[in-house]
Order: C-alpha cells, then sequence, then structure tokens
C-alpha cells in the first residue's frame, strides 16, 4: 500500500540557515504522526513546504504517490492536505459558518448555497464529534472552540490528511485530551493526521508514531510503544537534560500578603477576594487554566494596575499604590507574561532593554543623562553570568532567540536582587534546554531567600519548583496544598474548581 | 514574491535610501518636466542656479531652510514617540501670532537681549498649547491625534486671520490684512550684512543638536523612543506614558512654534496668513527624508528650500511652473517611504 503523504529529501535554506536538511518523511492510512523537536528545530518549515507556503530548495512532495506542484496552497487542498495553524486564521467578526465556507466558494455567484453550506458542516460536526453552532460569531468562541472551527474548516474542503501544528499551545489540558480524543476518531474513519509538538507527555499519549527533528534534520523515527519520554527528550535537544528539583528548605517570613485582594476591570471580576501570601525563601505556584485571572494578578503585582478593594503588603509596608518603578526600588522583582510584548523592545539594543526598567537609578543616569557606559557594562556582566547567547550589549533584541531573551529579562531582574519576585509563565514557549535553565535561576533565587511566586499552567513546572500550591479559577483561589500532597491529578481537579463544590456541601 | 525582513539594516543605508529616494523623485520629476517641453537637464540646472548660484542665492536659500529646519525637528520629535503631529502649520501660526502680538505690545519696551529670547519662549509656549490639546486627548480618549491636529491647522490660520483682520491688524497697512510689526529692535539681527538671512539659521541649527543631545543622550529620550516603539513594553518598564508624551508634544509643539516666532522676528515682522507656504507640512517630508535624525533633517531642510527657492528661478527662465517644487516634495516623501521599506526588508521569491 502506498503512504498517503510521503516527503522526499525536503531541503530548505534560509539565507545561511539549514532549516530542513533532506528530511523523507512518510504518513500512513489512519495514523497519527507526531512530529517533536525543539523551537527552531525546522518543524513549522516542513510543515509550511508540505502545505505550499514555501517552496523547497530540493525535494518533492507526493500525496498518494502524485507529486504535488511546490509552492501552491490551493494544489495541497485540492489533493486533500488541511492544515490548522498555531495562531487561527479566522475572521473573529464573521460567523462560525462564514468562516468555514470562506475562500472555498466561488467569488463571483450570485447566491451563496447557504443551506447546502450548514447542513455539510453539521454533518461533519456529528461525524467527527466536533459540536459548533454554526451562528456564533467567532470572536465570542473560546480558544478550544476556536480550534475545532479551524479543523471542521480543513475538513470542510474535504480534507483527508489532517496537519496541526502546536494545536495544544493554547488549550488546557482538558481540552487538550479532548482534542486528542477527536483525533483517535478521525483516524477510526480514514483520517491521516501530523501533529507538530515539543511536549513529551502529549506526544507519547496521542501519537502511534513519533519522528525527532533536531537543528533541520530527522534524527529519529520511533514507534510511539517502543521507546519512553526519556528518550525522545535525549533525541530532541541532542543530550541529556534533566530539569532541576527544589530541595527542601524552612521558608523564612511573609514577604509578600495579599489580603482580599478584589479587581474588576470593565465591570467584570478578574480577582475575586484573593488572599495568599509567599514567604522568604519559598516558591507558590498558582496553577490554572489560561484566562482564569492570572493577567489581572499579573497586572496588580506589577504595578500596572490597582485592587478595587483590598492591600498588598511587601514586608511591612503597603504596596497596593505603587508603581512600576517604586516596586522595583521596594525591592520586587517581575518577570512578565508575554516577554514580546512586555519583556523587551525588540527594536533596542540589549544594553538598553537591560536597563530600562531602572533608567532612573543613579546607577544607570546622572542629572538626566544616560550613564552609557555604565550601562553596556551592566549589559556584558549580564550576558556573562547569565549566558545570553548570541547577544553583545549593542545587539537588537529582536535578533535574540526566546530562551536567551527570557534570560535576559531573567537576569535584569535577578541582578537586582529581588526580595519578592513575580514569575508569570516563565518558560512559556522554550525549549528544553532554556527551560532547565530558567528553573535553575529561579531555585537559585529560591536559595538566596527571594520569594517567589511562580504562576503557571505547566503542571510538571508548578510541581518542580514550588513549595506550595495554589490553584486560581475564574479569578478565585484554592486553599494552598504543600508541594508533598500534590500530584497531577489533585492539581487537574483543583483547576477545574473542584474545592468549590467542596466548599458548597 | 514577499517581502521579508533583513535582520541587520546596515548603517549605509540609512545615508543611501534618503539619496536614492531623491533621485528617484527628480527623475519622476524630470520625466513631467520634459512633458512641459523643457530639458529636464536645462531645468534642474537654472534650478541649482537659482538656489546656490549667487551669494543672493544662497542667503535666500539658507532663510527658506531655517523654518523647514524647525518644524522638520518638530516632526521627526513627535514621529520618534510615534506621536502622529500633523499640526506643525497651525502650531507655527499660533506662535507667529503670539510673537507678533507680544511683540508689539508688551514685551516691546524690553531690551532686545531679553526681549528677543522672550518672544521666543513665548511663540514656543503658544506651539507647544496648540498640541497638548490633541495629545492629552488622545491618552484620555483614544481621539486618533492625526485627525485632531491636522485640523486644527485650519483653525489655527483662521483664528489668525480673524485677529489679523480685527484686533491686532495694522491701521498703517493700507487695508492689507497683517499685523502690526514687532518693535524693530526686537528684530533679529542680520547673519550676513545684505541679505535676508539673519540669525534664526543659528537658533534652527542649535535647536537641531540641542534635539540630538536629548534623543540619543538623555533618559527622557530613550524613554520616549521607548514609548514609541512599544507602548506595553514601556509601561511595564515604569515609563510613564503621559508624562512621556506631554513632554513629547511639548518639545515638538513648541519647535514648531519657534519656527513661527523666528519667521516673524527675523523675516516678516509682522504675521499674516501668508506667512507659511506650508513649512508645516514640509516638515514632515523633511523629517520623513531625515529618517528622523536631527543632522538629517538640517540636510533635508537644506534640500528642500533648494527645490523650492530654485523652483522660482527655474520658472521664471523657463516654461515649467514652479508648482514643480510641491510635485518634487510629495515624490520625495512617497520615494522615501519606499527606501524605508526596502531598507529593512529584502524581496524574496
Amino acid at each position: 500500500m502506498t503512504p498517503v503523504l510521503e516527503l522526499d529529501h525536503i531541503t530548505k535554506r534560509f539565507g545561511p540557515l539549514l532549516a530542513n536538511d533532506a528530511i523523507t518523511l512518510s504518513l500512513a492510512q489512519g495514523e497519527v504522526l507526531a512530529l517533536l523537536g525543539e523551537n527552531g528545530a525546522g518543524k513549522t518549515t516542513l510543515m509550511n513546504i508540505l502545505f505550499g507556503h514555501y517552496t523547497a530548495d530540493e525535494g518533492e512532495v507526493r500525496v498518494h504517490g502524485r507529486p504535488l506542484p511546490p509552492g501552491k496552497p490551493r494544489a495541497a487542498i485540492e489533493a486533500g492536505v488541511g492544515m490548522v495553524h498555531q495562531h487561527f486564521t479566522l475572521a473573529g467578526n464573521l460567523s462560525v459558518l462564514d468562516n468555514v465556507v470562506i475562500g472555498s466558494e466561488p467569488l463571483l455567484r450570485l447566491r451563496s448555497h447557504r443551506a447546502d453550506a450548514r447542513q455539510k458542516l453539521l454533518d461533519l460536526a456529528t461525524r467527527f464529534g466536533l459540536p459548533v453552532d454554526p451562528d456564533a460569531r467567532v470572536g465570542d468562541l473560546s480558544v478550544g472552540e476556536r480550534q475545532r472551527v479551524e479543523i471542521l474548516k480543513a475538513l470542510y474542503r474535504d480534507a483527508r490528511i489532517l496537519i496541526l501544528d502546536e494545536p495544544t499551545a493554547v488549550l488546557a489540558r482538558p481540552e487538550a485530551e479532548q482534542l486528542f480524543r477527536t483525533l483517535r476518531g478521525m483516524t477510526g474513519q480514514g483520517l491521516s493526521i501530523v501533529f507538530i509538538s515539543h511536549k513529551l507527555h502529549e506526544v507519547m499519549a496521542a501519537s502511534d508514531r513519533v519522528a525527532v527533528l533536531r537543528a533541520g534534520k530527522l534524527v529519529a523515527e520511533r514507534a510511539t510503544k517502543a521507546t519512553t519520554p526519556a528518550e525522545l527528550a535525549e533525541l530532541m535537544v541532542g543530550r541529556c537534560v534533566t530539569r532541576p528539583r527544589r530541595e527542601a528548605r524552612a521558608p523564612g517570613p511573609v514577604v509578600l500578603k495579599a489580603d482580599n485582594v478584589t479587581l474588576t476591570d470593565h465591570g467584570e471580576t478578574r480577582l475575586d477576594a484573593v488572599t495568599f501570601e509567599v514567604r522568604e525563601g519559598e516558591v507558590l505556584g498558582l496553577v490554572g487554566v489560561s484566562g482564569n485571572g492570572q493577567a489581572a494578578l499579573g497586572r496588580l503585582l506589577s504595578g500596572l494596575a490597582r485592587p478595587t478593594s483590598g492591600r498588598l503588603t511587601l514586608g511591612n509596608h503597603d504596596m497596593t499604590a505603587l508603581s512600576p518603578r517604586s516596586l522595583i526600588r521596594a525591592g520586587v522583582g517581575r518577570i512578565p507574561e508575554d516577554r514580546h510584548a512586555e519583556g523587551v523592545i525588540g527594536e533596542l539594543a540589549v544594553w538598553e532593554n537591560a536597563t530600562l526598567e531602572r533608567a532612573r537609578d543613579p546607577a544607570f543616569a546622572r542629572n538626566g543623562f544616560v550613564r552609557r557606559a555604565a550601562a553596556k557594562t551592566f549589559a556584558q556582566d549580564l550576558i556573562a553570568r547569565f549566558d545570553i547567547r548570541g547577544a553583545t550589549p549593542d545587539t537588537r533584541t529582536r535578533l535574540l532567540s526566546g530562551g536567551n531573551m527570557q534570560k535576559l529579562i531573567l537576569g535584569r531582574t535577578l541582578a537586582a536582587s529581588p526580595r519578592f519576585l513575580l514569575a508569570n509563565q516563565p518558560t512559556r514557549g522554550l525549549d528544553e534546554g532554556a527551560i532547565a535553565a530558567v528553573h535553575a535561576r529561579l531555585l537559585e533565587a529560591r536559595e538566596n531567600g527571594a520569594a517567589i511566586l511562580l504562576i503557571s499552567e505547566e503542571l510538571d513546572e508548578a510541581l518542580a519548583l514550588s513549595d506550595r500550591l495554589q490553584a486560581i479559577v475564574k479569578g478565585r483561589l484554592s486553599a494552598p496544598i504543600p508541594a508533598e500532597e500534590a500530584d497531577p491529578r489533585r492539581l487537574g481537579l483543583l483547576m477545574a474548581g473542584a474545592w468549590e463544590a467542596q466548599d458548597a456541601a | 514574491m514577499r517581502l521579508e525582513r533583513r535582520p541587520y539594516v546596515p548603517l549605509a543605508y540609512a545615508i543611501v535610501s534618503p539619496l536614492a529616494a531623491v533621485l528617484a523623485a527628480l527623475l519622476l520629476a524630470g520625466a513631467l518636466i520634459a512633458a512641459a517641453g523643457v530639458s529636464p537637464l536645462a531645468a534642474y540646472g537654472e534650478m541649482l542656479k537659482g538656489a546656490l548660484g549667487s551669494r543672493l542665492a544662497v542667503t535666500e536659500m539658507l532663510a527658506r531652510a531655517t523654518p523647514l529646519i524647525l518644524t522638520g525637528l518638530a516632526a521627526a520629535v513627535a514621529f520618534r514617540a510615534r506621536l502622529w503631529n500633523i499640526g506643525a502649520e497651525g502650531q507655527l501660526y499660533l506662535g507667529a501670532l503670539v510673537t507678533a502680538w507680544a511683540g508689539h505690545g508688551f514685551v516691546s519696551t524690553l531690551p532686545p537681549l531679553l526681549g528677543i529670547p522672550l518672544l521666543m519662549l513665548l511663540g514656543m509656549a503658544a506651539g507647544a498649547l496648540l498640541l497638548l490639546g490633541p495629545t492629552a486627548l488622545r491618552l484620555g480618549f483614544g481621539v486618533d491625534e492625526v485627525v485632531t491636529t491636522l485640523l486644527l491647522n485650519f483653525v489655527a490660520v483662521l483664528f489668525v486671520g480673524l485677529m489679523v483682520e480685527g484686533p491686532l491688524k495694522d491701521p498703517m497697512a493700507f487695508g492689507w490684512p497683517a499685523s502690526v510689526p514687532v518693535a524693530s529692535d526686537l528684530r533679529l539681527p542680520d547673519l550676513i550684512p545684505r541679505s535676508r538671512l539673519h540669525i534664526g539659521l543659528l537658533v534652527a541649527v542649535g535647536a537641531a543638536l540641542l534635539v540630538w543631545l536629548a534623543n540619543a543622550r538623555t533618559v527622557w529620550g530613550a524613554e520616549s523612543l521607548a514609548a514609541g516603539l512599544s507602548p506595553r513594553a514601556a509601561a511595564f518598564a515604569g515609563v510613564s506614558l503621559p508624562r512621556t508624551l506631554l513632554g513629547t508634544a511639548t518639545l515638538s509643539g513648541g519647535l514648531a512654534g519657534l519656527a513661527g516666532a523666528i519667521e516673524v522676528l527675523g523675516s516678516t515682522g509682522y504675521v499674516t496668513t501668508t506667512l507659511s507656504p506650508g513649512f508645516g507640512y514640509a516638515g514632515i517630508v523633511v523629517a520623513m527624508l531625515a529618517g528622523l535624525h536631527p543632522a538629517g533633517v538640517v540636510a533635508a531642510a537644506v534640500f528642500l528650500a533648494t527645490i523650492f527657492v530654485g523652483a522660482d528661478a527655474m520658472s521664471r527662465a523657463t516654461e515649467v511652473p514652479s508648482f514643480i517644487a510641491d510635485v518634487i516634495m510629495s515624490l520625495s516623501l512617497l520615494s522615501m517611504i519606499v527606501a524605508l521599506l526596502l531598507a529593512t526588508h529584502r524581496l524574496v521569491r
């Protein structure tokens, strides 16, 4: 039997960078293939070549044995290939039905066959277990629902081969599990699936076969049953990387205390009577599905918002109404949730980003003038101490990789020896090597007595670093549980808001 | 085919792209000149002669460049912080009006060493005030400053018209709507005797130097650039957006107001509704050609002044109307925008 999809010696260069190096892969009917690799390993490039967004320098793509003309997404669609992008390509102001039919309808037709289209969409939805309301406005849907629409859009165009680029990057764990069940159902009906991931546990759970990419090369193919997460991790990184684990340490006095803090924003309650405390030399992990108030808490503790009611104290001082600069002076370090939008300014040099939040400090300014030499020396020092690769003080910051950008942010924050550190999704989107480095630095800060609030969606991360854990659900916090009593199952229940039911009972 | 961002933009591109843009504009305008039945080379030759060919021509050209440097700086300072000040024309007129009013009124009795700087400061304050309003509206309510500053230009010019037809009208001007001239010893001294070039040029060049210092060396300059590049990241780093933008508006509006004050004190002595042939709008072109750099602003202002003064001479010598100067200016701006894109991106297929 011919494979449904073959990639034959695909090579793609971007200038000096070899993004794909003679990659040969095939996909069998009804199979789920996981494409595993770190950021920048060439996974997305490969799939973009397959779908015709890029043209390969060498090599050929064949669907059902027939070569696909390069650089033509429409040809890929007609051959039955559907792609679900990591960043959705839906129009938020249109309905689900509009989004699904858009592009597959002839442009010049007096009447669109809405009724037929609706029926086809509903049939697909029932057949594959992807319930949607055709008339809902896409902008009102949750991320998980939007993804369903993306998948339906591909199926509507009669896709038999589905490519999903990092499909779980935006999903909470229960949603992700639901997605993989759905995909399983699809392969049962003869579809074939490739999904891109850098998360080991979901590759293990959801695939039949794994192809590991590293630095543009296909380094291994394994049947999922015949491999282990440890082996895959090593194949992916190219060496043995182990994330550090926290060692027991007696916490000191309370450093940061939130007392009954409520934040209302445009009439919506983002945080609802939240109370917690973080002690010296302790990591408090706040786990929760994205969008449950983490962003509001991050703004509050970064000095960008003030609580509607309640109090925040740092040591013995009220910090409820402090600005970012006065927070920093008071010993607060902040790692923002979105390093591209908030952490750094890509067009500025590394030294400028290293000193921007302390631009008016006497260390970096005199009489209103920038002390450039001092600032550059400081940046040079950070680069050496925090192993920021590919950087000089004068490098444009956007040229750094995500991991090195995060090391820069971490470095400038930790260099000030903060008493309290807010680490908001500190490893989101980073690869294994960078995650291990960030974790090591956070634990080192804890060792040096910093009180750390870790906000994370990654249970493994929260469990590895935290002394105590609390779940955040719809702006409310669960009671804290010690790390020793926590396991993924119990945390999963907390994240689903299970403690609220117990309260009521 | 698509555009891909260059990882590094070589420094030379910052110099080459405005030159290429100017060359492209001159080539395109040359086609128009040829269509008017005149040899482009001959026309451009007349233009150069008219702007640079004699001592008088050069002084005329530099006198024309003076306000362009200041309005160019006004646009450059604001654009750097992504504050889209399209209102330099109105700010210039308001600065000119206040200068003319005070220079005839309560400042007229002061000694020049005190009076002239004071009048300049008053002109700057007037220009700054006219930009602070739109900036505050943007900060408070998200009102688009492109619209408000642009429309205020017409308000300002009409207000000047109202004043020079009414309260400030010069009774000795034979009905000509102009304000009463400022006291004669408050006029700016000539830089070169027997010419119209006054020391305003030195003030403008000095302003360019100070703006460069503020941009490149002060914390304020760094923060205003950060606020322009990424308001969210700047706010996270503790840069106060209101304070930074209001400061930027004060400087930008002030520079445009200063251009008005200097035109009144150095060039005309009074204000009319035809004081500026579009210096404020031309300042936008100057700033863009300069890549928002103060040194570039001086060079671009000299270039545009050459075109404008030269075009007058050219139209006297040939059949080509002097409006060609406006065409060249507009084409330069369009070419510059294309050049900027090509400097930061490359074409790949």
